[in-house]
């Protein structure tokens, strides 16, 4: 359609081209441009929320790897403990040095720096991160003023956002003056497990437990799948035994996570009612929900691959099975791959399943194995964004950062993958 | 001696045996000179390694789950143990005590009388790990001889590791079925148990939901299982609410992605709402939770509504509706590309717009897909937990006021079974009949979704 045409002003010789047939025009054309912006807003608004959503956890996280601390000068030469490095080496080094007060100690330097009401909202914990330093490094035991930032109590964190306890605002203002308190990054967030304090909190237990799970998944998901999928794709005779096989796997994939949940709860738990909360059971289940989207995408990964190659394979006397693991498996490889990295990125994800098998514990230490106790990321959010405390709204957020940290790295290494692999045929 | 040494061990005789075999069949090859071996010795190799590995790694799965049970019955059998407490928290706290400080995962005993079972543990532990590691060794090794004695230069090694791949193959694709088998079994098993205690008609009819778990479990309140209020809360937030904000925006992102957006806008903008199906739903329920909730809450209070509740059917809903979208638009859009390029150059070479040939034939000729994509969607949402759970609330009220908590079925299956009734409580059971009815609506809704779609792919091709 020529601009010649669409515009109102021009005479041209058609009888037909009425005022009122303009006029119509003219309303289709307008209907035309609506119908198109409301196309584009529909879209805009969808990465509107999104961009809502991230801009939010952001903001939110960020104040969720920071935590309130305080200055504390500690001279440990006059604490008078008595330890060195063999000591300290041993199994239960902490109880030592707390049975020989470094915990009263370090109580009385607070109130030397701080004053009575300062030395109060350290949080009761804080000579256990003295103590970890000084096992890494025994020699601090002989330093003469070796300055601490030693984590405050909620309170103060709260009160530092102008909200919570009015009375500790003077103190607050009084500390911030002096420079002895102040907001951190805190490191040790990446490197602790959950508590109930949320100063004390960290991810590095939740993250653990992710992992774990990720790698029974990843062990039990990809080998069953991509065998599924070569089965169903290259040797399967048409009959009812294989309808019956792509009928269940194309409802599994449909099927809520939840139910896989209580699948998990019945049939795992039952088996192995020791390992309740255990990385193992929590991988098993989401094992089950992702080998069909594994055997779904590997399907059609193994289906692009041109019959040529095999008919290539058979023609030079390769056996059925070295054409499909030495030809067609290769090539459908890197579809595979990145179907499953997608598949693995929603099992990382899933919560509510893992709720079901009790993985919602509270687990105040990294689990150190597939049987041990613990929680996963998305869990571990679920179970932070319950608590009432106000200083757990950040860390939630900075825990939703991780996660969506892991999913963006996963989701574009499957990208990655997907661009640099695949081929046209 | 953990599983996993075990099989670490099991792979290495199996890497062994491999090593031997093809070695065996090397020298088969030079003997006999011209006389060609019937398989490579490759094949031979891995015909004595699978001999070796398969039985070990089911001696070890068998070994792996009876061995702590066997521990435990030789320590309680030992003369120690007579003085523990017969039954009861104490007993295996006292057991778990001491097998700890015998694992060396704690350093010492609170209890005192633990320490007397550390010894039988010891010992019990180092008799356990022996007889793992020898009966993995004997396994490995009658595997690896028998399979390793059978070689011969015209042994057809190939052929028979072959067939052991295939039935591998099969095993695996079967495992699909078998996962079904176990949701249904499970899921009817617990169901019928419940059903033993209310009856199905309380369930599937009654209108007030309220189970007691704390109450007396042989004698449960019928009238506090009925289950209309979670059925109706499930529908109106996931087929309702949601699918009002997902469907016109879903349908819209996606006729506009597909007949409107230059393809480099197109190359940015599908990306981008294919990572609104990204985002976890433990997110989205948060930002339900802590966002939207409050905004529909002050909403509703700023027109006047004073009485709406900080969780609300609506936040839910809606955030449940925009995690839905890029679902939505992706059904459409395979619906849309479907339809017969020749309809639409047809309807633009008659004069019609862009948007008339969209909304005359495209959108009717590519409906039956499009409905078929707004059922899966529903099924998604329906079974959607997280976002219920955290922003939907746990009162079951039957009302048609958005602005109300409400509860859903999947988020009475996490209350039931995180809460602190034991498992064969009818309101534990309850969780699962809830789960089955659940299954067999997305199930059939998924049945029906998929044969339109395959009849209307007929239709065009």
């Amino acid at each position: 359609m020529s601009d010649a045409v669409n515009s109102p002003d021009t005479e041209t010789g058609f009888a037909t081209r009425s005022a009122a047939f303009e006029a119509r025009l003219q309303k289709r054309y307008a209907a035309e441009r609506r119908f198109k912006l409301a196309g584009l807003s529909a879209i805009l608004f969808s990465i509107a929320v999104l961009a809502v959503l991230l801009i939010n956890m952001t903001v939110n996280g960020i104040g969720g790897f920071q935590r309130a601390e305080v200055a504390v000068p500690i001279a440990f030469a006059e604490a008078g403990i008595t330890a060195d490095a063999s000591t300290l080496s041993q199994v239960g080094a902490v109880q030592r040095l707390e049975a020989q007060g470094l915990a009263e100690f370090i109580e009385l330097s607070a109130t030397e720096a701080l004053g009575a009401d300062g030395a109060e909202q350290v949080s009761a914990n804080a000579w256990r991160e003295v103590a970890a330093a000084i096992i890494s490094d025994p020699a601090l035991l002989r330093s003469k003023g070796q300055t601490f930032w030693l984590p405050t109590t909620p309170d103060v964190a709260s009160a530092m956002e102008g909200e919570g306890d009015a009375e500790l605002f003077p103190l607050v203002e009084r500390l911030e003056a002096e420079g002895k308190l102040d907001k951190n990054f805190d490191v040790g967030f990446l490197q602790r497990a959950d508590a109930t304090d949320p100063q004390a909190v960290g991810i590095w237990g939740a993250l653990k437990g992710s992992m774990l799970t990720m790698i029974v998944t990843l062990l039990m998901a990809f080998p069953i799948g991509v065998m599924a999928a070569l089965y169903l794709e290259e040797y399967a005779p048409k009959n009812r035994w294989t309808d019956l096989i792509e009928v269940s796997i194309n409802n599994l994939a449909a099927v809520p996570s939840i139910i896989f949940g209580l699948l998990g709860l019945a049939v795992f738990l039952w088996i192995f009612p020791n390992f309740r909360s255990a990385p193992l059971i929590g991988g098993m289940t989401l094992a089950l929900m992702t080998m069909p989207v594994i055997v779904i995408s590997g399907r059609n990964a193994i289906k692009a691959v041109p019959p040529s190659i095999r008919d290539g394979a058979l023609a030079v006397g390769a056996s059925p099975v070295q054409v499909v693991f030495h030809h067609v498996l290769p090539l459908a490889l890197p579809g595979i791959l990145t179907g499953t990295i997608i598949g693995m990125a929603r099992a990382l994800g899933e919560t509510a399943p893992l709720l079901m098998i009790g993985m919602r514990a509270f687990v105040a230490t990294p689990p150190d194995g597939f049987t041990s106790p613990a929680t996963v990321l998305p869990v571990q959010i679920y179970l932070w964004s319950d608590e009432i405390d106000r200083g757990f709204v950040e860390r939630t957020s900075a825990a939703i950062i991780v996660l969506l940290l892991f999913l963006l790295v996963m989701n574009g290494l499957a990208i990655y993958l997907r661009n640099k692999f695949e081929k046209k045929w | 001696m953990s599983p996993a040494i075990l099989l670490l061990l099991a792979v290495g005789l199996g890497v062994a045996g491999w090593l031997a075999a093809r070695s065996r069949a090397w020298t088969f090859k030079r003997q006999e000179g011209a006389e060609r071996l019937a398989a490579l010795p490759t094949y031979h190799g891995w015909y004595v390694a699978l001999w070796i590995i398969v039985p070990l790694a089911v001696f070890i799965t068998i070994w792996a789950s009876t061995a702590p049970y066997l521990i435990d019955q030789a320590v309680l059998a030992s003369p120690a143990a007579a003085e523990l407490p017969s039954f009861g928290f104490q007993r295996d706290a006292l057991l778990n005590e001491a097998k700890s400080v015998a694992t060396g995962a704690a350093p010492t005993v609170f209890n005192p009388a633990a320490e007397g079972l550390i010894e039988p543990f010891r010992a019990a532990i180092d008799q356990s790990n022996l007889i793992g590691f020898l009966g993995t060794l004997v396994v490995g090794f009658l595997g690896g001889t028998w399979a390793f004695l059978r070689l011969k230069p015209d042994f057809t090694a190939r052929t028979r590791v072959e067939r052991a791949v295939m039935t591998a193959l099969l095993i695996a694709s079967l495992v699909a079925i078998l996962t079904t088998l176990g949701i249904v079994v499970s899921l009817v098993f617990e169901t019928v148990r419940f059903f033993g205690m209310v009856s199905p008609m309380d369930f599937l009819f009654g209108t007030h939901w309220g189970p007691d778990p704390m109450s007396n479990p042989e004698n449960p309140d019928p009238t506090r299982y009925g289950a209309i209020p979670l059925f109706w809360g499930t529908i109106y937030i996931g087929a309702i609410i949601a699918m009002i904000v997902a469907i016109p925006l879903g349908l819209m992102s996606a006729i506009y992605l597909t007949q409107y957006a230059d393809p480099r806008l197109r190359a940015w903008l599908k990306p981008a709402l294919e990572i609104l199906a990204g985002v976890p739903t433990v997110v989205y329920g948060y930002f339900a939770a802590l966002t939207v909730a409050p905004m529909v809450r002050d909403a509703a209070v700023a027109i006047g509504i004073t009485s709406a509740s900080s969780e609300s059917a609506l936040a839910a809903g809606l955030v449940m509706g925009v995690m839905i979208i890029p679902f939505v638009s992706s059904m459409a859009d395979d619906s849309i590309a479907a339809v017969p390029q020749a309809m639409r150059d047809g309807s633009l070479a008659m004069g019609a717009t862009t948007s008339e040939t969209i909304k005359r034939v495209l959108v009717p000729a590519a409906l039956p897909g499009i409905v078929a994509g707004i059922m899966l969607a529903i099924s998604r949402a329906i079974g959607e937990t997280m976002i219920v759970v955290m922003a939907a609330g746990a009162a079951a009220n039957l009302t048609g006021n958005p602005l109300e908590a409400m509860t859903t079925v999947t988020f009475q299956i996490v209350a039931m079974l995180t809460g602190e009734g034991s498992f064969d409580h009818p309101a534990t059971l309850s969780a699962f009949a809830l789960g089955f009815v659940l299954f067999l609506v997305t199930l059939g809704l998924n049945f029906v979704a998929l044969r339109v779609v395959k009849r209307f792919r007929e239709a065009y091709e």
